[in-house]
C-alpha cells in the first residue's frame, strides 16, 4: 500500500545520522522531527532564524514571538540558539547544514527542482528554497509521486519554473525511495505492497530498476 | 546621543509618496505593527516596500496592500494573503520575488557598504535572468545587488534611548539587516529603557544604526498558525 504523509516522513527519518544539522521545510518534511531514529541526536535549524527546534508549545504556551519558518509556533531545547536571517543564511549556504529535506512539485532526472511558481495560477514566491537548494549538499524530497490528475511529477525535464538545477540526490514518495545520478532516477526501495510495475507507470522520467528492489521497512 | 521621538507620529515624519520602505518580520513575527498602523493612517501611497512577507489579508502589510498604498513589493514569499495574489496577478501591483537569503544579504549588504555580491541562490532559474554569472570554485553564482531604503522601520523587544536594540527569539528576523540599510531607520520597541539599563555584551543592532525610538503602544503580536500539542 501506498504511504501517507507520515509513511513519507518516517522513511526520510531513517537518512538522519548522529550529528547532523537539519533544516526540515514546509509540509511532509516537518514532520520528520517526529520521528527521529533512537539513539541519535540531530539539532533542527528553521531558516527565520533558530537552531534547536524543538516540539510545538502546549496549549497556552504559544509565543507569538517564538515559530517555525512555516509561520508555527515552536518551543526549543536546551542550548537552542537565535539568530537575524543573514546569519541564518550564512549557515545554509556556507553548507553548515547537513542535510535539507523539502517538498516538490516537479523532480527531474538530472536533479532539478520546481515547487516556488505555477505561472498565472500560483505564486506564493521561493521564501528560502532557492537558497538551500543551491548549496546543500545533500537534499531530499518528501513528494506525491503524481499529481491530482494523475500525472507524473517524476520528469525527464521540469515543466514549471525551477527552484534549482542539478540539486536533488534524493526523492522519498508514497510509492518509492529514489536516486538521482548519472542523468537518471534510479529505484532503490518501494513502499510496502507496492509493486515495481506501479512505479515504473506512474515514472515518466527514465528510471533504473535493479533485478531486487527491496521494500522499505518503517 | 537621545533618538528617542515621543510617539508613532513623531517618529514616521518624513514618509513620503512614492519612497522606498524596508519593513522588518517574518510571517507576523516581529512586525512594526504601530508604524503600520500608523501608514495606514497617513495614507502614503505609490511605497515600494521591502518585506520578506506581505502579512495577511487584514493584519500587517495586508493593511496596506487593502488601501492601495503599495505599488511595488520586494519580498520572497508571499503565500499568506489573497489580496495580494489578486493585485499581482492583475498587474495592479509589482512584485519582485526575491530568495529569502538573497535578500537578507542584500540588506545586510545596503547597509554595509558592500555593492553587491555573488551567491549560488537562483542560478538557473528565473531570478538568474539579467544577472551576471561567474563560476567561483567550479559552481555557478550570479550578482546580487545590495538594497537599502528610504526609512527602515524595526520592531524590537527592548531598546534604550541610545537606540541600542535586541530582539526577542524568533522576532529577531530581517529586522537588524534592515536596520543597518535604512537611510533613516525607526525602531518601535515593547520596552524602552535608559541607556546603561542594556548590558552592551548583548546588544543585537549597535544604536548607531538607528535614528529614532519609540515604544509602541499596543503589540497585538497576533499568531499566523497556532500549532499546539496536549499535554
Amino acid at each position: 500500500m501506498a504511504l501517507d504523509k507520515i509513511g513519507i516522513a518516517k522513511r526520510i527519518a531513517q537518512e538522519l545520522r548522529d550529528g547532523w544539522y537539519v533544516n526540515l521545510g514546509i509540509g511532509i518534511p516537518t514532520l520528520v522531527a517526529n520521528y527521529i531514529p533512537e539513539g541519535i541526536e540531530v539539532e533542527f535549524q528553521s531558516e527565520n532564524g533558530v537552531l534547536g527546534m524543538g516540539a510545538f508549545p502546549f496549549e497556552g504556551e504559544e509565543d507569538a514571538d517564538l515559530i517555525n519558518a512555516g509561520k508555527q509556533t515552536i518551543t526549543v531545547r536546551e542550548g537552542a540558539a537565535f539568530f537575524d536571517s543573514a546569519m541564518s543564511f550564512a549557515m545554509i549556504r556556507g553548507q553548515h547544514v547537513q542535510l535539507t529535506v523539502l517538498g516538490a512539485m516537479e523532480v527531474s532526472q538530472n536533479g532539478d527542482i520546481a515547487n516556488w511558481k505555477i505561472p498565472g495560477k500560483m505564486v506564493k514566491g521561493m521564501g528560502g528554497a532557492m537558497d538551500l537548494v543551491a548549496s546543500a549538499e545533500n537534499i531530499i524530497v518528501a513528494m506525491m509521486h503524481s499529481n491530482k490528475a494523475g500525472e507524473s511529477k517524476i520528469l525527464k525535464e521540469c515543466t514549471l519554473p525551477l527552484t534549482g538545477v542539478g540539486c536533488v540526490k534524493k526523492v522519498v514518495t508514497e510509492l518509492a525511495v529514489m536516486e538521482i545520478k548519472d542523468n537518471k532516477f534510479h529505484l532503490i526501495e518501494r513502499a510496502p505492497g507496492v509493486t515495481v510495475e506501479e512505479i515504473i507507470s506512474k515514472t515518466e522520467g527514465d528510471l533504473v530498476v535493479p533485478d531486487f528492489v527491496p521494500e522499505m521497512v518503517l | 546621543m537621545n533618538k528617542v521621538v515621543k510617539n508613532v507620529e513623531e517618529a514616521l515624519v518624513g514618509i513620503e509618496d512614492g519612497m522606498t520602505l524596508m519593513l522588518g518580520g517574518f510571517g507576523l513575527c516581529g512586525i512594526p505593527e504601530n508604524s503600520i498602523a500608523q501608514l495606514v493612517k497617513m495614507g502614503t501611497k505609490n511605497l515600494t516596500c521591502i518585506s520578506n512577507n506581505a502579512g495577511v489579508d487584514d493584519f500587517g502589510l495586508g493593511l496596506l496592500l487593502q488601501q492601495k498604498q503599495i505599488k511595488k513589493m520586494i519580498s520572497s514569499y508571499v503565500g499568506e494573503n489573497a489580496e495580494f495574489e489578486r493585485q499581482m496577478l492583475s498587474g495592479e501591483l509589482e512584485v519582485d520575488l526575491i530568495p529569502q537569503g538573497s535578500l537578507a544579504e542584500r540588506c545586510r549588504a545596503g547597509g554595509a557598504g558592500i555593492p553587491a555580491f555573488f551567491t549560488p541562490a537562483g542560478y538557473g532559474t528565473e531570478v538568474a535572468e539579467g544577472k551576471e554569472v561567474r563560476i567561483f570554485n567550479g559552481k555557478p553564482h550570479i550578482l546580487e545587488s545590495a538594497l537599502t531604503a528610504d526609512f527602515a522601520i524595526v520592531k524590537a523587544w527592548k531598546g534604550d534611548t541610545e537606540g541600542n536594540l535586541v530582539f526577542k527569539a524568533t522576532a529577531r528576523n530581517f529586522n537588524p539587516m534592515m536596520a543597518m540599510a535604512g537611510k533613516i531607520t525607526i525602531a518601535e520597541v515593547e520596552e524602552l529603557v535608559p541607556a546603561g539599563e542594556l548590558d552592551p555584551n548583548f546588544i543585537h543592532t549597535p544604536g548607531i544604526f538607528v535614528q529614532r525610538i519609540f515604544k509602541g503602544e499596543k503589540f497585538e503580536k497576533r499568531i499566523e498558525q497556532r500549532t499546539v500539542r496536549q499535554k
